[in-house]
């Protein structure tokens, strides 16, 4: 079971709400996910407008858990008022933190992050911050009250899957008690199925699902594939070799000269 | 009396911030507010005056990644 703030979860794939060509689309992928957590944002609402409130009572109607995000936010006064606003909409202490720190990569703002990180958790949030791999800024953050870590593979709907698995690797083996969760760059399922296959306890995706040819396919296709490497992992994965080794017994072969 | 409502000057004549989201036609328990950059909670918008100048931001639940 996956466990993030004290709250346990069967389903290891989270799945973003945005980007679909429907919302109906977007609640059957959600669906063929099997996730049990989604996330949301809060923007601006037009006078008089019903939008919102629409795609809220959907999004109940599924019957999933909300994390809240903090996207587009460049400065941690943003962030912090985001969330806060988030809490009381969305009556949940969860926050995927976001501070951006440049337009053209999304990249985190790290140094940003870490002061919205240790404000929000002193505020009682429970803080998802979306980072890179660097290992010092994963210290910061957890030194600064979050309980678990989401670090990108590759820049927001890049799908260009694993950029740096040793990176990856290094932040498991540096924090085996802490929950990791790949979130941002995942492209393919074989992206999603590589970091689970590393011991990340979970993903987090969006465009890959949303943007592809058929989302709710798609959905389904991933959540096999989070599940399977879930299971190599578990299962012990083989460390490549140089050399080939024979699967074959040698012992006991025929001498025909 | 003038504000910035989500970005946009409107001139409104409501003291209060609950009373501005009733001028408005915004309804539903899923608004979130914020004067000048501090968030108000639901709860408190009866209380909350308003005044000329002021920034308002009105916010409900997107989708989102």
């Amino acid at each position: 079971m996956l466990e993030l703030y004290g709250q346990t979860f069967s389903s290891r794939l989270l799945l973003g709400t945005a980007l679909y060509p429907s919302p109906a689309i977007m609640a059957d992928a959600i669906k063929a996910a099997r996730s049990e957590i989604v996330t949301v944002s809060l923007r601006r609402e037009t006078a008089g407008g019903k939008t919102g409130g629409q795609f809220w009572s959907l999004i109940q109607s599924i019957g999933v858990r909300v994390l809240p995000n903090t996207a587009g936010c460049h400065s941690v006064k943003e962030a912090v008022t985001t969330a806060q606003m988030a809490r009381e909409v969305f009556a949940t202490n969860w926050i995927k933190l976001e501070v951006i720190g440049n337009h053209d990569t999304l990249q985190p703002d790290v140094f940003g992050l870490v002061e919205a990180a240790r404000i929000l958790s002193e505020d009682g949030f429970e803080v998802f911050p979306y980072t890179t791999d660097d290992l010092v800024v994963a210290e910061r953050l957890l030194e600064a009250g979050c309980k678990l870590l989401m670090p990108w593979c590759a820049p927001i709907g890049s799908a260009r899957g694993p950029q740096n698995a040793d990176a990856l690797r290094s932040l498991r083996g540096h924090f085996p008690d802490v929950p990791l969760i790949v979130d941002a760059g995942i492209g393919r399922p074989s992206h999603a199925a590589a970091v689970m296959e590393l011991g990340y306890d979970a993903v987090l995706l969006n465009t890959a699902v949303a943007k592809s040819g058929d989302p709710v396919a798609m959905a389904g296709a991933f959540a096999k594939a989070v599940k399977a490497g879930r299971e190599a992992f578990l299962a012990g994965p083989l460390e490549p070799r140089d050399m080939a080794v024979p699967s074959t017994p040698v012992i006991g072969m025929a001498a025909f000269s | 009396m003038r504000l910035i409502i989500n970005g946009e000057s409107r001139e409104v004549g409501a003291a209060t911030l609950a009373a501005l989201l009733v001028e408005l036609d915004y309804e539903g328990g899923w608004l979130a507010t914020a004067l000048n950059g501090e968030v108000v909670p639901a709860r408190e918008r009866d209380t909350c005056r308003i005044a000329d100048g002021d920034r308002i931001e009105i916010l409900s639940p997107m989708k989102g990644g």
